[in-house]
């Protein structure tokens, strides 16, 4: 790691940038929710996850901190044993979906979550979050037992409705608030990857613009 | 699993990976599947309890390695070449937004019995111990030929034509020495063998002009390497093909690839289940025995490798985190270079204070451990080391016929030049065009 440039990607305001990646059983709803949270919109017909998987939303707290979520969709490798691990490499945060009118997709849920405390960085905050609140009626798994498991795992809970909005922008705050803004950077070494300006490598897409045979100058 | 797929594609390993996201970015539905429970095939990188389980069963990692997720041990040593092939499939795919790459900190040259390093700019070139006074003179002559060169323009031709001349006659021309053209022909065009040299010189004026143009990107060596090791680099492919709509299905036993009464592919059965498409594109491993009886893919070589740990950098190397040393096969009698690569935790693939050597060559004879050695003796004290001979095949047909795609095995070059050709090759016996890369359209960002 680089010392000069990790200073000068914090006095960008690189140290708010956080990748939080989604889980939880196919159609829990995991990109409704991102969708209602990103663009404020929600599709009842919305086929399984195709072309959008890398969005970006901003979160401003009450002390005028900006915090920049990468969110990583599953992109659908979920749903037969094969996400990689690129996926959990370096995230910071994780919303485990589960739906409420579902019981299974609660145990499925648990899985995740196992997983992600075996796969992913010990420090990560991760949000348990009970969908689609809209059908209440037809809930399965009550807010105690929910509760109680994420008290006992020390997880975030809470449930929300993607297609209403309902609870929405509210946890992605919560996660927020929670994250450390001034950890030391190895615990975030996900927010490297945040782009060309967070990154202590060298860029590949740097080079395109100079020309060939120059030397370019030393990013690393 | 009674959806019809466009193609089937068997293996993750990165030529696999690479078409499966440029055909799912093209509209194809694909799906995609391996055998193994990790991404990367035989280009993957396994963690300590991944790469015990494959050559050493019975036995647990010593705990003093430490960490198990620490480890991305690479199968297959390569780096890319920074101004090459691959640089350019990462960039217009986009896939960089997941992967982060770190410069290889040294190229080194064996020669006379001590390593040195390739120089990269006039100044090293100056101070190298490779060249005496006056080969530097010629040298640099040859090499301000080569810059200097316009296909358009005669006057920088010198009286060389370089599609018919070969390099011989170039070599020649400018008086250099057999030690030099073993230098330039190995650590620079990064030639194998020495048949380069008869033919003629316009792939080594195209060699060198890549290995002199990577030199420049970054300055330390030709090469870069993601952190985290190569098996990112198909995971990232796979991912791209997801986001478009691929089908990813990892630890699945691929029992027969089922064709017709004319030969013709049908279908992939796994775990009892058949599964159909137009067309399937896989690696050599999936189509070995066929239950048909055909024969689809030819062994054309083995490479032996040897994983190395090591506790200390390579000797000789000005302890650099990461090198590549080339043995050029004229040094230590023999017709195949031995390259060293190495990487440390600097690249996040081991844990503090080791370091990973891979030793490698294309064997020539039965005993290819032997072969190798003058490889592991530039290394110092060896920690532990793994070793795997691994045969090179080949497909045999042109496949149009039967709708059966088979990619190469990866190869003994020091980069993924070939592995691009390869992909490109596939590509066009699959769509039945050249592959032309599109810019990915930009996804909306909040």
């Amino acid at each position: 790691m680089n010392g000069d440039a990790q200073t000068a990607d914090r006095q960008n305001g690189a140290r708010t940038r956080f990748k939080l990646v989604l889980l939880g059983e196919s159609a829990v709803g995991k990109s409704s929710l991102v969708l209602r949270f990103v663009k404020d919109q929600f599709d009842d017909y919305r086929e399984s996850t195709i072309g959008a998987a890398f969005l970006t939303q901003t979160v401003t707290l009450e002390d005028q901190t900006t915090v920049k979520f990468e969110i990583w969709d599953t992109a659908g490798q979920e749903r037969y044993k094969s996400l990689a691990p690129m996926y959990y490499r370096n995230a910071n945060c994780a919303v485990v979906v589960y739906d409420i009118t579902q019981a299974a997709s609660l145990e499925k849920a648990r899985t995740w979550i196992r997983e992600l405390q075996r796969q992913a960085d010990p420090s990560i905050v991760i949000a348990l979050c009970g969908n689609k609140l809209d059908l209440a009626a037809r809930r399965q798994v009550s807010q105690e037992e929910a509760k109680k498991y994420a008290d006992e795992e020390g997880l975030m809970w809470t449930e929300t409705s993607a297609k209403t909005g309902e609870g929405v922008t509210e946890i992605f705050t919560a996660i927020a608030q929670k994250l450390p803004l001034t950890a030391p950077s190895a615990t975030r070494a996900g927010a490297t990857r945040a782009g060309p300006g967070a990154r202590t490598g060298v860029d590949l897409n740097k080079q395109a613009t100079g020309a060939p045979g120059q030397p370019d100058a030393c990013n690393c | 699993m009674d959806e019809e797929y466009d193609v089937i594609v068997l293996g993750t390993g990165l030529t696999e990976c690479i078409l499966s996201g440029l055909l799912s970015v093209e509209g194809k539905k694909v799906l995609h599947m391996d055998r193994n429970d990790y991404y990367g095939g035989d280009s993957a990188s396994l963690n300590l309890s991944q790469l015990y389980r494959k050559f050493r069963p019975d036995q647990a990692p010593p705990t003093e390695l430490g960490r198990d997720r620490d480890y991305a041990v690479d199968l297959v040593p390569k780096f890319i070449i920074a101004s090459g092939e691959l640089t350019k499939i990462l960039v217009h795919t986009d896939v960089t937004r997941y992967l982060e790459f770190k410069q290889i900190a040294g190229s080194f040259v064996y020669r006379d019995g001590k390593i040195s390093k390739v120089p990269s700019t006039e100044m090293e070139a100056v101070k190298s111990p490779l060249m005496g006074l006056f080969e530097k003179r010629r040298a640099k002559k040859f090499f301000e030929f080569l810059q200097g060169w316009r296909d358009e323009d005669l006057a920088t031709h010198q009286g060389i034509n370089l599609d018919t001349d070969s390099m011989k006659t170039v070599y020649e021309k400018f008086g250099l020495e057999p030690g030099t053209q073993d230098f330039i022909g190995h650590a620079m065009a990064l030639y194998l063998d020495d048949d380069y040299i008869t033919k003629a010189a316009r792939p080594t004026y195209d060699r060198i002009i890549l290995y002199t143009s990577s030199m420049a990107r970054y300055g330390k060596s030709p090469y870069i390497y993601p952190l985290y090791g190569l098996g990112e680099l198909p995971q990232s492919f796979a991912r791209l093909s997801a986001i478009y709509g691929g089908t990813y299905m990892l630890d699945k036993p691929i029992e027969q690839i089922v064709t017709d009464a004319d030969g013709k592919f049908v279908g992939v059965t796994s775990a009892g289940e058949t599964v159909k498409a137009k067309q399937v594109i896989g690696d050599p491993s999936y189509f070995g025995a066929s239950a048909d009886g055909k024969v689809r893919v030819v062994e054309e070589g083995k490479v032996v490798r040897a994983i190395c740990f090591l506790k200390h950098p390579i000797p000789g190397t000005e302890d650099a985190d990461s090198c590549q040393v080339i043995i050029p096969q004229n040094q230590v009698g023999r017709k195949h270079d031995i390259y060293i690569a190495m990487v440390s935790s600097t690249h996040n693939v081991c844990a503090k204070d080791i370091y990973v050597a891979i030793v490698s060559t294309i064997v020539e004879t039965d005993r290819p451990e032997l072969e190798i050695a003058p490889g592991l003796s530039l290394l110092g004290p060896i920690y532990d080391k793994f070793v795997d001979i691994t045969p090179l095949y080949t497909p045999t047909s042109s496949d149009q016929a039967d709708n059966i795609f088979i990619t190469r095995s990866y190869d003994a070059t020091s980069h993924f030049e070939t592995v691009v050709e390869d992909v490109q090759d596939v590509w066009k016996r699959v769509t039945g065009t050249d592959l032309v890369l599109k810019k990915r359209e930009v996804e909306v960002t909040g």
